[in-house]
């Protein structure tokens, strides 16, 4: 009896295995063939938006050369989560990413450089061109740059400011006719934000890295702690809390867009990200470059690309380089990336189509023209925080001295 | 009186608990002797048995590819002692402890051991494979397009099956129109009448004595092709996607007899250092690619003698036991208040008061903290607008303190009344009316009957809260992220929890260094354990007075 039992349930079970292999066993034949036919697989991985732009492209080159293409949505840490897989070797064949992920990703050995003809490198933007150029490599290939600019409401404010004094200026007036609450939408909040307050930081003279021989930025020329840094934080203090009140921790990431689609401030120092919520506000909108401090040094924004990478590790290296060095360098897909999310395109002929109907375009180029090349280095992921931390200080009224030469401080301790 | 002291032993637990508990021990003897054998107890038998022998399968096909052959002994191994566990009739103690025993291997275990293990080395951006791989990225990161070189128009070709078949380039030149075919032993040209060329391409489409591979054939051998370099004099053809080749030369390259990487074109070699698993020049210049060593102690001691990491430890360490006992005790205080108040027999509604004092419990404390950090938001936030006031909740120290405690005493509540409902209902009420048959107040009742015996019951669950809030990282990074920092230190914030201030000291700087984290997160852990150790101590103390 009891043998039997256990022999009743041994037999079960192994019949139970057995059918569950059985179900894998029947699967997997299924999509060797059908891979087999189609040749090879692509694996592209991206974030929410851009897959959605991708995928018909994909298809379609799948299509056209007889292999599968998956576009897969990771929407969080895209580039953390693409180190991991790739030191596993799970990772995609290629991965669409900022171009100051570059740093980061070549000291992990998760990209390899990419090949351009020299004719292809110059059908693009020679700011994106340089952005994607590290250590004197090309590691991706540019489809859209970033920058910030001005935004104004153009019902409230309808001249652009030629300096940041005369939008104080402005924005005060406003703000004792009750137009509006606030003087300028420059989001700050409680820890600063680097990248938003770069353009005051370069027109007061202040610099984040020198330039190495080789026109990469240099980590051992650090410009924080400088003089020309203390220099053009003590101008931002008086544009604080305790100065003009123009910039204001209570702005963040969150709310500024919303405050200035709210038309409770005039002046929004934002990208084209920004300008979907302004159309869908109906707010009149013009774009101009951010304007610097009277008689400081022009304001220059920081300029961002998104390009296409391959992954060092990838199973399918020569597809992915067929399909990030000659497929996408073709306009189609470029102008498709535009339509899903409104950036600047790189291929100045992809670009050269829009523009006409979206004029917003050229005017965020025009304001990124003398914009600098947001570092890829790896210590450059040392900046962001303690700086942010010091502008926060700084505009809630910390001296900008001390404060700025604790940041500089920091950074180098971190900077290896 | 004494009777009933001891009859409430139930209160120890959920109420539900007893019948259970009690009934348990009683189960495998009887088993042992004559268990009847029903069908539903074969049938959920076999499934699960099943269950394991599917998954043991699935598992066993990716450990054989990886060649993980102790991965794949282990599992052999934990498979078959489950089966003989489970299809013999003896070891029943052993039946009813091995599944809670694997998941606590699997899920705390294994976890522990290797955190453990990574503190001991340098693994983090820049450190995370083996030295070979290190190599290989230099040397494949290193590789530049010769100058002046031609680009050719690229075929896959073979002269054997398109499948299997050694692989030929066949490169064309777009200026010339001279054809080659190239492969590991250099470059051969072809004589035009030989092929055939795309006047639209440039490429290849057919040669004769060769199979041209069309580009859905050439992307499922994409590895070979890759391999393939086609050495010249001055330097190597090598693909560049499937339908473009370059000549390309690696300009950096290791060489294994001074364990160096040389530079070609400088002449600067970088030296490997065991010690820190990088690259290093005679200058100092390290080279970004590295490997992952052991480093010892070293991350446990750079802990210790950091100053700035040990300098702001203590008074961190501070704050963060202030917080972790405030929201314990704070949401404690609130939620048992209302339970109390709820329990009167005389309260009517009770049932619409718990369903909505529940509610912050149900909705996701994520979105929950993001919306309470726009709540205190200066010029914006709902708090200043509807007191009319302006201060700067975040910007200030206690104030800021105030804030994330006021939130946790929002999100936690709710839980805590909720345990406190449940124990005080297994307290008999003939307790609380003796005590006032007895004369005593209702307050003296409340102290010495009924809190004595809810800490008894709810002791275990205060302090696994407050090993959570120790640790909880999201209540801090979600609102104020550690700040308001002062402005001399940005390291260092005054709601800063060890764990929110080693994040951003393990991930913040260049890049993650993992060796580092898991190094504090041992510190942490150290921590908690004692003051968890200490109060259940005291706890099982108690627990002797009042059972």
């Amino acid at each position: 009896m009891r043998i039997r039992t256990a022999g009743v349930v041994a037999v079960l079970g192994l019949a139970l295995a057995a059918s569950g292999c059985g179900g894998s066993d029947n699967d997997k034949p299924a999509a060797k063939e059908s891979a087999k036919a189609a040749g090879g697989k692509l694996v592209i991985w991206a974030d929410d938006k851009r897959t959605a732009a991708l995928k018909p492209f994909a298809e379609e080159f799948g299509k056209e050369n007889g292999v599968t293409v998956e576009v897969q949505a990771v929407s969080k840490d895209l580039q953390t989560n693409f180190v991991t897989a790739s030191q596993q070797g799970s990772g995609p064949d290629v991965v669409v990413g900022a171009h100051d992920w570059i740093g980061n990703l070549v000291q992990n050995g998760a990209i390899d450089p990419v090949q351009l003809g020299a004719e292809q490198k110059s059908a693009f933007n020679e700011t994106a061109v340089k952005a994607v150029t590290f250590n004197g490599q090309l590691y991706g290939v540019p489809y859209a740059t970033e920058n910030v600019a001005l935004i104004r409401n153009t019902e409230l404010a309808p001249e652009a400011p030629k300096t940041i004094e005369e939008l104080v200026a402005t924005g005060k007036q406003l703000k004792a006719q009750k137009k509006a609450s606030e003087i300028l939408c420059l989001q700050s909040g409680q820890n600063g934000d680097a990248y938003h307050i770069y353009p005051l930081y370069t027109s007061g003279g202040g610099y984040l890295f020198g330039t190495a021989a080789n026109g990469d930025y240099d980590p051992k020329d650090l410009g924080v702690g400088k003089p020309e840094s203390i220099a053009a934080f003590q101008k931002i203090a008086k544009l604080g809390e305790k100065g003009e009140g123009a910039l204001k921790r209570s702005i963040t990431g969150e709310n500024s867009i919303a405050t200035f689609t709210g038309k409770k401030c005039a002046f929004l120092v934002s990208g084209p990200w920004a300008i979907a919520d302004a159309k869908k506000a109906n707010i009149k909108y013009d774009i101009s470059p951010v304007p610097g401090f009277a008689g400081g040094k022009e304001a220059q924004p920081f300029v961002g690309v998104q390009a296409f990478y391959v992954a060092a590790k990838g199973k399918n290296k020569a597809l992915a380089q067929e399909f990030v060095t000659n497929y996408v360098t073709k306009p189609e897909l470029a102008v498709a990336l535009y339509k899903a999310e409104p950036r600047p395109p790189a291929l100045t002929a992809a670009f050269d189509q829009v523009k006409g109907e979206d004029p917003d375009l050229a005017k965020f180029q025009e304001a990124g023209k003398n914009g600098q090349v947001l570092p890829a280095i790896p210590a450059m992921a040392a900046i962001w925080d303690p700086f942010g931390k010091a502008e926060a200080a700084v505009i809630g009224g910390a001296d900008p001295a001390q404060t700025i030469t604790a940041a500089g401080k920091t950074i180098a301790g971190q900077i290896k | 009186m004494s009777t009933s002291l001891s009859g409430p032993e139930p209160a120890t637990q959920a109420p539900g608990w007893e019948p259970v508990r009690r009934g348990l021990p009683r189960t495998p003897r009887t088993a042992r002797n004559h268990a009847p054998i029903t069908a539903t107890g074969l049938l959920v038998k076999v499934i699960l048995l099943g269950l394991v022998a599917g998954i043991a399968v699935w598992a066993a096909f990716p450990l054989i590819e990886a060649e993980h052959w102790i991965g794949l002994a282990i599992l052999a191994v934990t498979t078959a002692g489950l089966f003989y566990l489970y299809l013999g009739r003896r070891h029943v103690p052993a039946k009813y402890l091995v599944p809670g025993t694997l998941f606590l291997i699997a899920f705390q275990v294994f976890p522990v051991l290797y955190t453990a293990s990574t503190a001991f080395t340098n693994f983090g951006d820049g450190h995370r494979g083996s030295k070979d791989d290190a190599i290989v990225a230099i040397q494949s990161s290193s590789v530049k397009q010769v100058q002046g070189s031609t680009e050719y128009a690229l075929s896959i070709a073979t002269k054997g099956d398109p499948e299997t078949g050694a692989l030929v380039f066949l490169l064309s030149d777009p200026k010339t129109r001279e054809v080659f075919a190239g492969d590991a032993n250099g470059l051969r040209k072809l004589d035009a009448g030989q092929v055939t060329v795309s006047s639209l391409t440039g490429k290849v489409t057919a040669a004769d004595g060769y199979t041209v591979l069309n580009i859905g054939q050439a992307s499922g051998r994409s590895d070979a092709i890759t391999a393939l370099v086609v050495p010249t004099s001055g330097g190597a053809i090598r693909s560049n996607g499937l339908t473009r080749a370059y000549e390309g030369k690696a300009v950096r390259a290791y060489d294994p007899g001074c364990d160096c990487i040389k530079d070609n074109e400088t002449g600067k070699t970088w030296r490997a250092d065991a010690a820190s698993g990088s690259f290093v020049a005679a200058d100092g210049e390290r080279l970004a690619q590295g490997w992952k060593v052991n480093v010892g102690l070293q991350n446990f001691s750079r802990v210790l003698t950091d100053p700035n990491i040990s300098g702001p430890f203590f008074g961190t360490l501070l704050w963060n036991f202030a917080f972790a006992i405030g929201s314990t005790g704070l949401t404690f205080l609130l939620g048992m208040a209302i339970a109390l108040a709820l329990h009167s027999p005389r309260m009517r509604g009770t049932n619409l008061y718990r369903v909505v004092l529940i509610l912050p419990y149900a909705m996701p404390s994520f979105a929950m903290l993001l919306v309470w950090r726009d709540m205190f938001n200066t010029d914006f936030g709902l708090v200043n607008n509807l007191f009319g006031l302006g201060v700067d909740w975040f910007g200030q120290t206690w104030t800021a303190r105030a804030a994330v405690l006021l939130v946790q005493l929002w999100l936690g509540y709710p839980y805590m009344f909720l345990v406190t409902t449940g124990a005080l209902q297994a307290i008999p009420r003939e307790l609380t009316e003796a005590t006032s048959v007895d004369g005593a107040s209702p307050w003296q009742s409340f102290r010495s009957v009924t809190l004595p015996l809810l800490l008894v019951a709810l002791s275990p669950l205060l302090i696994a809260s407050f090993a959570y809030n120790f640790n909880n990282i999201n209540a801090i990074w979600m609102t104020t992220e550690g700040g308001p920092f002062a402005p001399d230190n940005p390291t260092n914030g005054a709601t800063d929890l060890l764990i929110t201030y080693t994040y951003r000291l393990a991930f913040g700087a260049q890049g993650a260094e993992f060796g580092m984290a898991a190094a504090v997160s041992i510190f942490i852990f150290a921590i908690v354990a004692t003051v968890s150790a200490i109060s259940f101590r005291r706890t099982r103390k108690q627990e002797e007075v009042y059972s």
